[in-house]
C-alpha cells in the first residue's frame, strides 16, 4: 500500500481508502462527468432508435415518401441512425479523452498501486 | 441472366474451388493456432489472450465475433426478398453497439477479470451468482451455436450443389450436412483447446478481414453496373421483386399489415418494436461479446475497441444494403427461393451472377462464389469459436473455480477444466445440431438476444450503477430473463402452430408475437428491483471498491 497520499494512515484498510476515494470531491467530479454525459446520451439515442422503429411500424405512408429519385424517407431515415450512431461514438471518444481519463488517470495514480488481494475472488 | 448456382449446374469448378480456399482458411487458422497455443500458459493468456490485443485488434475481432452467418447471409437474403425490411435488423444490430460504448465496456474492463460474471458477482455472494450467470451464460451461447451450426450444414449442400438423388465424395445432401456440422464442430473445439484466446482472436481477425474483403468488393461491383447510381439500383430491384415501390418501405417482412384481420395486424406490429428492442439492447448482453473486451490492457483500449467495432460492423451493414438490393435487382427473388426459401444463399448467388459479367463467363462465375462460399464458412468458424470460448470460460471460472472449488482452484487446473468443457460444449453441441438439422431453428439468434437482454443486461447494469443491487435481485434478474423469455418464445408461432414453426405439425402456441422482448426484458429489470428490495443484504463498502475500480480502472487486472 502506498504512502504518499495524506489520505492514507497505515492501518487504513482498503476498503476504507476505497470508502474515502467514493466521498471525496474528486470522484463525485469524475461520476458526474460520466453520468451527466453517457445517462442522457443514452436516452436520446434510444429515443431517437425509438421513433424509427415507431414510424417503420406505424407511419409506412411518410416512410414511403419518396425524395429523389428511388430513395424515401425510410432509406434516409436509416441511413440517418448510422450517421448518429456513429457521431455519438466520436463525442463520447472525444468528450471521454477530454474530462473522463484525465480524472480517472488522476485518482488512480493519488491511490498508488492496490494490491489484488481485495479484489473479486477469481 | 444466369441465375442457378454453377455448382448444381453441374459444374464442379465452383465447388473445387470452395474446398481448396476453404482448406487454405482452415490450413492458416490451424498454424495461427498452434502458435498461439505456445504464447498460452498462464490463465489469463487461455481466458483473455494475455490482455495483449491493441484496440484496432480488438475491435476487428469484435466485428469478427459479432458478425455471423445471420449477419452476412441472413440479412443480405432478408433484403433480397424483402426489401427494405432487412435493413431494420442492421440498424438495431449498430445502435446497440452504443449501450455497450456508454454504458458497460469500459466499467466492465476496469472491474471484471476473464467472465460476465466476474462484474455481476463483484460485490454478492458468490455462488448463487456465479451459477446463475453460467446457466445463462451457457444458454444464450448454446442458441446461438446451435443457429450458426444448423446453418452452417444446410449452406455447405446448397452451396456445394449437393442435389437430392447426387452424392458429393459418396455422401449425399443429408450425409454431407451431418459432416459439415461435425467438421464445424471439430475445428471449433480445436481453435478453442489448443488456441484459447489468443488463437481464436486471431481467427476471428483474420475473417474479418476477409469478409469485409468479400462484401466490398461485390458492393462496388453492384454499383458498377448501376454506374454507381444508388436510385437505379434500388428502381431496378423493386421492379424485379414484382412489388415495386412497396420493397423499399418498411412492412413485406416486420409488422406486416394483414388485410381484414386488424387483431393479427396489431400483433405484427409490436412484434416488430418488439424484435428492435431486443436488438438494441441484446448485443451488450452477450456473454462471447463482453469476454473480449478483457483482452485488451485498459478501458481507453476497451473504448477504442468498441469504436474500432462501430466503425467496421456500420460499414459492413451499409455494405449488405447494396448486396441485399443487389441481389433482388441482378438475381432476382424467384432464382433465390428456388434454392433456398429463408434466402441464404442470396449473397452467394449474387457473387456467381457478379462473376460471370465481371470476370468472365462461367469460370468467372464459379471462382467468385468460390470465393464467398469460403469466406462464409470462415465467418460460421470465427463465430462459433467465440461462443465456444465464452461458454467454457464460465463454466470452468464461474461454476467450476468459484461454485464446485469455492475459489480454491489452482490456474493449471482451472484451464484444463475450461478445455474439457470446451470439448464437451462442442460435443453437445454438434449431437444437438444433427437432431436440430431439419428443423427451422433460424429464430435461435432473435431468442439469444432476447435472453441478453432480459437477463444479463438488467444484472450488468444494475451491478455497474446502484448502490442497492445485491445477491438476490442479481439471481432474480437473471433467471426471471432468461426464464420468461424462453417460456414466451416456447409458447410462440415460432415453435409450433404455424407451417414455418419449429415444429410444424405440433400446436401449442397462444402466444401471438415471435419475439418475447417487449415483455421479457421489462420483466427482467422488474425481477431484479423486486429481488433486491426484498432482500435485506447491502455492502455499501463493496459497492464502494466497485464503483471506484470501475471507474478509474485501480486495481484493475
Amino acid at each position: 500500500m502506498s504512502t504518499d497520499t495524506p489520505a492514507s494512515a497505515p492501518a487504513e484498510s482498503a476498503a476504507e481508502r476505497y470508502l474515502a476515494v467514493q466521498r471525496s470531491d474528486e470522484f463525485a467530479g469524475l461520476r458526474r462527468a460520466l453520468r451527466g454525459f453517457v445517462f442522457p446520451m443514452t436516452v436520446a439515442f434510444f429515443l431517437w432508435y425509438a421513433l424509427y422503429v415507431i414510424l417503420s411500424a406505424y407511419a409506412r405512408d411518410f416512410m414511403g415518401t419518396k425524395l429523389v429519385g428511388n430513395i424515401n424517407v425510410a432509406l434516409v431515415f436509416g441511413l440517418l441512425q448510422f450517421v448518429s450512431t456513429f457521431l455519438i461514438a466520436w463525442l463520447y471518444s472525444r468528450y471521454a479523452d477530454r474530462k473522463i481519463d484525465p480524472v480517472a488517470d488522476r485518482i488512480r495514480a493519488e491511490m498508488g498501486e492496490v494490491t489484488h488481494e481485495h479484489g473479486p475472488r477469481g | 441472366m444466369n441465375t442457378v448456382l454453377a455448382a448444381e449446374a453441374g459444374d464442379t469448378t465452383a465447388r473445387n474451388l470452395t474446398i481448396t480456399l476453404f482448406l487454405v482458411f482452415v490450413a492458416v487458422t490451424l498454424a495461427i493456432t498452434i502458435w498461439a497455443s505456445r504464447q498460452t500458459k498462464t490463465a489469463t493468456d487461455f481466458y483473455a489472450g494475455g490482455r495483449s490485443f491493441s484496440g484496432f485488434q480488438n475491435g476487428m475481432a469484435i466485428g469478427g465475433d459479432y458478425m455471423s452467418a445471420a449477419s452476412f447471409l441472413g440479412i443480405a437474403g432478408i433484403i433480397a426478398l424483402y426489401g427494405y425490411d432487412g435493413f431494420l435488423y442492421s440498424i438495431g444490430f449498430l445502435v446497440a453497439w452504443l449501450v455497450a460504448l456508454l454504458l458497460v465496456a469500459e466499467l466492465l474492463r476496469n472491474s471484471g477479470r476473464y467472465t460476465m460474471a466476474d462484474v455481476l458477482a463483484f460485490r454478492m455472494r458468490q455462488r448463487p451468482v456465479r451459477t446463475a450467470a453460467a446457466v445463462s451464460t451457457i444458454t444464450v451461447s448454446i442458441f446461438y451455436l446451435l443457429a450458426q451450426m444448423v446453418g452452417a450444414g444446410a449452406l455447405v449442400a446448397l452451396l456445394l450443389g449437393i442435389k437430392p438423388g447426387t452424392t458429393f465424395l459418396g455422401m449425399d445432401a443429408d450425409a454431407a450436412k451431418i459432416a459439415t456440422i461435425i467438421m464445424v464442430g471439430a475445428l471449433m473445439i480445436i481453435y478453442v483447446t489448443v488456441g484459447g484466446m489468443k488463437g481464436t482472436t486471431y481467427v476471428q481477425i483474420v475473417k474479418a478481414f476477409l469478409l469485409m474483403g468479400g462484401a466490398l468488393i461485390m458492393t462496388v461491383l453492384v454499383l458498377a453496373k448501376f454506374n454507381f447510381n444508388l436510385s437505379s439500383l434500388l428502381g431496378q430491384a423493386a421492379e424485379s421483386s414484382g412489388k415495386g415501390s412497396a420493397f423499399l418501405e418498411p412492412g413485406l417482412r416486420y409488422g406486416v399489415e394483414v388485410a381484414g384481420n386488424s387483431t393479427q395486424t396489431f400483433y405484427n406490429k409490436i412484434d416488430l418494436l418488439s424484435l428492435g428492442i431486443a436488438l438494441v439492447l441484446g448485443t451488450a448482453g452477450l456473454p462471447h461479446i463482453l469476454i473480449r473486451f478483457y483482452t485488451v490492457p485498459t478501458a481507453k483500449a476497451a473504448r477504442k475497441s468498441v469504436l474500432w467495432a462501430i466503425g467496421i460492423i456500420g460499414t459492413f451493414y451499409l455494405l449488405t444494403l447494396a448486396l441485399g438490393f443487389g441481389a433482388a435487382a441482378l438475381v432476382g427473388g424467384e432464382a433465390i427461393t428456388a434454392q433456398d426459401k429463408a434466402g441464404n444463399t442470396a449473397a452467394p448467388q449474387l457473387a456467381e451472377a457478379l462473376g460471370v459479367d465481371f470476370l468472365g463467363g462461367d469460370l468467372g462465375g464459379a471462382t467468385l462464389l468460390a470465393v464467398i462460399a469460403a469466406v462464409a464458412f470462415a465467418t460460421i468458424l470465427a463465430v462459433v469459436a467465440g461462443l465456444t470460448l465464452a461458454s467454457s470460460s464460465s463454466l470452468a471460472h464461474d461454476f467450476y473455480a468459484n461454485v464446485i472449488k469455492d475459489g480454491r482452484a489452482s490456474e493449471r487446473q482451472e484451464v484444463t477444466v475450461a478445455r474439457v468443457s470446451a470439448l464437451v460444449i462442442g460435443a453437445i453441441s454438434i449431437v444437438l445440431s444433427i437432431f436440430a438439422q431439419n428443423l427451422n431453428v433460424a429464430f435461435l439468434v432473435a431468442l439469444a438476444f432476447a435472453v441478453a437482454a432480459s437477463g444479463n443486461l438488467p444484472a450488468i447494469l444494475y451491478s455497474l450503477f446502484w448502490k442497492r443491487f445485491n445477491t438476490s435481485g442479481a439471481v432474480w434478474a437473471i433467471y426471471g430473463g432468461l426464464f420468461a423469455a424462453v417460456f414466451l418464445v416456447f409458447f410462440s408461432p415460432v415453435v409450433s402452430g404455424a407451417p414455418t414453426s419449429m415444429f410444424p405439425d405440433q400446436d401449442w402456441q397462444w402466444f401471438p408475437l415471435s419475439n418475447p422482448g417487449i415483455l421479457s426484458i421489462p420483466f427482467g429489470f422488474l425481477c431484479g428491483w423486486l429481488g433486491t428490495v426484498l432482500s435485506k443484504e447491502r455492502d455499501e463498502d463493496k459497492y464502494a471498491e466497485l464503483e471506484v475500480r470501475s471507474l478509474t480502472g485501480a486495481g484493475a487486472h
